[in-house]
């Protein structure tokens, strides 16, 4: 599934480039911006969306799938993550999940 | 980070050698377990892991975990596990290696916890909460990471996106690997006492459903980076193979091809066809109902639809708010886009259930009993070569834990033989050779310029596959005259593998993971035209064969790849019966 890039937050740090598991995100020389080489490559393990220090990643699900517009958005913390729901009726949800015992 | 170009020519491509006790191929579960357990054995062994990925999130653990589907509780013993494994199985799986598993198979997972991994206790004691009679749940988000960590931190060398090929050889006895960089370029030749396989199993031999086209084509549960790599190196060096036609073919979340058991196993959420009937308890009670094989289990939601009672639901209309919750907590540690998928459905599960359906087939020693034929050590048929985790054949229902489980005994018995032996020789015409091959197609790219994209064949292997070979959209069953045709086919593409062309260095990784995956395919297919019946339904169903044929098939079916005739050459292993009792039975 696509990782959709937001150029605005986008800093070109490489975190995601260093992450993929796919060897998918690259950082243009040019813009000094990530994109995705391959969206249809894409496993969607979000590794690249949770490692973005600046949320810059969201994850879309292909529309032959699933609707536009939901969203789910991680905020990493030491232990935990914080995740952000977002249906397509913009009903929201929150939940934590333990990351860490220590 | 700048990427390095295609080499231009075989002079310009830089080459990297290592010398190194004990060599990990995958530095996923099994993996970094070993190299862990290597250097605890022997903290003076020089360990080196080489991996395709970036070890913090590779392999199958890239997106989390949220239970460890095998654990021996206080009050079960060795042979309780063998006995509900096996007959998950439908009676036949390596019994020796199974006990041997079963003995250190709660180490690795307490080890996790004791370095950082979140594990759920039950409310009322200090036993870990279960999930289904051998599943345990835990919040494993970031439970690579961690593992990562502490291979780091027990000083293992760390190769991160070097891609294996093969083996280096010596006769007979494998004496290191060759693969190249990524992102480098660069062609590494590592020479090692003892070589230890771990690059999980094979994803992307078959066409998954959810593949229109566009966006989701590895719209898969596996792996997709996994290509079975493992495999197909140990099939061109000759080594013995076993079951690989018992494939895995799970029950799935419709559409998102998400794990299920989640669900239908943590929430004992019943699974219903159209008509509301609850399948299992009812059309499937003779076999045992919920506690049905999982091959029945898969198998079942496709036969009610192939019949006209689709499609299938795991319902949750009963569950409650709090369950709800739970069960996408669960999700957003193993699969989050899983709660996106909800969330682009805006499915509210208290009134609409899951549709559920089955997924495109893989070849997964961990799960079913497919992969390298190896002794209760983990030794392959090839002297100096041990496989661990997925890739490894024998012992179905391995899961996490009993990956990691089989990394420590790989890694036991490598450490033992990295004692006793010398490097090897490896010959100027064997990396020559390598050299040429891997860099192959994108040479192809540059003096031609025109050929066959790793993606195309690919797609049409896929297609081929599902067609002809079983696939989900064939619900799975498949004839002799199909086979010969996938067969005939999977020849043909053989012979096309010198028009690949790749015109960087990502490409080239493709377009050896297509001539890996074509190796393990031919050899899959030979499987399933040689298993004349039907032993597991859905996983491996004959339609021409439709019974179980036990007088001449209640044993394992190997099959080994002679390089000097070309021919894959196919015969059984007797099964042996260690643990009593009704070997159907848990
Ligand atoms: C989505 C999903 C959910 C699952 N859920 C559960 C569950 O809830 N409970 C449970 O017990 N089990 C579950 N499993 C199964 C379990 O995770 C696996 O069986 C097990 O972790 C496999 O371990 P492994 O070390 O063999 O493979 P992996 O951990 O996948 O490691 C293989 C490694 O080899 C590397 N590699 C591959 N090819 C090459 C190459 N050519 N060169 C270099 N490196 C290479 C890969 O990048 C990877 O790091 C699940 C699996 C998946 C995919
Ligand atoms: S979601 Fe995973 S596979 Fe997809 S681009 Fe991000 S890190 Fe890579
Ligand atoms: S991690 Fe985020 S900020 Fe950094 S390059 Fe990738 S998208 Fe840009």
């Amino acid at each position: 599934m696509p990782p959709v890039i937001d150029k605005e937050k986008c800093i070109g740090c490489g975190a995601c480039e260093e992450i993929c598991p796919g060897d998918l995100m690259e950082i243009d020389e040019h813009e000094n911006k990530a994109f995705c080489r391959a969206n249809r490559d894409c496993w969607d393990c979000m590794a690249c969306v949770k490692e973005c220090p600046n949320g810059a990643i969201e994850t879309r699900i292909p529309y032959q799938l699933g609707y536009y517009p939901a969203k789910l958005i991680p905020k990493k913390r030491e232990k935990e993550i914080e995740w952000t729901i977002i249906d397509i009726n913009a009903n929201v949800e929150k939940l934590i999940v333990e990351t860490r015992n220590k | 980070m700048a990427r390095a170009k295609l080499p231009k020519n075989i002079n310009q491509i830089e080459e990297v050698r290592i010398d190194t006790d004990i060599l990990i191929i995958g530095a996923g579960n099994a993996g970094c377990f070993a190299g862990i357990e290597a250097k605890r054995v022997n903290p003076e062994l020089k360990v080196t892991l080489i991996e395709k990925a970036h070890i913090d999130r590779s392999g199958c653990l890239a997106g989390g975990m949220d239970a460890i589907n095998t654990y021996i509780k206080k009050d079960r013993t060795i042979e309780d596990f063998v006995r509900w494994s096996r007959s998950q199985a439908g009676g036949l799986l390596r019994e020796d290696l199974t006990i041997s598993m079963a003995e250190v198979l709660n180490k690795p997972i307490e080890e996790w916890e004791e370095w950082g991994m979140p594990i759920k206790y039950e409310e009322d004691g200090d036993e870990y909460k279960t999930r289904g009679k051998w599943d345990i749940t835990i919040r494993g988000a970031e439970m690579k990471v961690i593992l990562a960590e502490k291979t780091r931190e027990v000083g293992c060398e760390i190769l991160n996106r070097v891609v294996f090929t093969n083996y280096l050889v010596d006769g007979e006895k494998v004496v290191g690997a060759i693969g190249f960089g990524v992102r480098d370029g660069k062609l590494y030749i590592v020479r090692a006492k003892s070589t230890l396989i771990a690059t999980g199993g094979a994803a992307g031999l078959y066409k998954p459903y959810q593949n229109d086209g566009n966006d989701s084509h590895h719209q898969l549960w596996y792996c997709p980076f996994n290509v079975g790599t493992g495999y197909a190196a140990g099939i061109r060096a000759g080594a013995e193979m076993t079951t690989f036609e018992m494939r895995w073919c799970a029950t799935r979340t419709k559409d998102f091809n998400g794990p299920i058991d989640t669900i239908s196993v943590g929430y004992k959420t019943p699974m219903v066809n159209c008509k509301n009937e609850q399948i299992l308890n009812t059309r499937y009670a003779h076999l045992g109902g919920d506690a049905a094989p999982r091959f029945i289990r898969a198998n079942l939601p496709m036969d009610e639809w192939r019949e006209g009672r689709g499609p299938c639901y795991v319902d949750t209309t009963h569950m409650t708010p709090d369950q709800i919750r739970d069960m996408k907590m669960d999700y957003l540690n193993e699969r989050p886009s899983y709660v996106l998928f909800l969330a682009g459905r805006g499915q509210d599960l208290s009134k609409e259930p899951i549709e559920i359906y089955g997924s495109d087939p893989y070849i997964v020693g961990g799960h079913t009993a497919s992969g390298y034929w190896v002794d209760v050590k983990r030794q392959t048929t090839l002297p100096g070569l041990y496989a661990c985790g997925d890739v490894a054949g024998g012992t179905p229902n391995k899961f996490v834990g009993g990956c990691a489980a089989e990394g420590l005994l790989a890694a036991r018995a490598a450490a033992k033989n990295a004692a006793n032996v010398e490097l090897g020789q490896v010959t100027v015409e064997q990396i020559k050779k390598e050299k040429e091959r891997i860099f192959a197609p994108g040479f192809r790219q540059q003096t031609v310029g025109d050929g066959v994209k790793p993606r195309e064949m690919e797609e049409r292997l896929q297609r081929l596959m599902d067609e002809y070979a079983g696939g989900v959209h064939q619900f799975f069953r498949m004839n002799k005259e199909g086979l010969a045709y996938a067969l005939r086919h999977i020849r043909m593409m053989k012979d096309q593998m010198q028009y690949l062309v790749a015109k960087d260095l990502h490409e080239l990784m493709e377009a050896h993971e297509i001539i890996d995956r074509l190796d393990v395919a031919e050899v899959l297919v030979h499987h399933l035209s040689y298993r004349e019946e039907t032993r597991w339904p859905g996983w491996q169903t004959r339609a021409d064969f439709p019974e179980k044929n036990d007088e001449k098939f209640d044993c394992f079916v190997n099959s080994r790849y002679n390089p000097k005739t070309g021919e894959i050459e196919m015969f059984t292993r007797p099964y042996e019966q260690i643990i009593s009792g009704d070997r159907l039975k848990a």
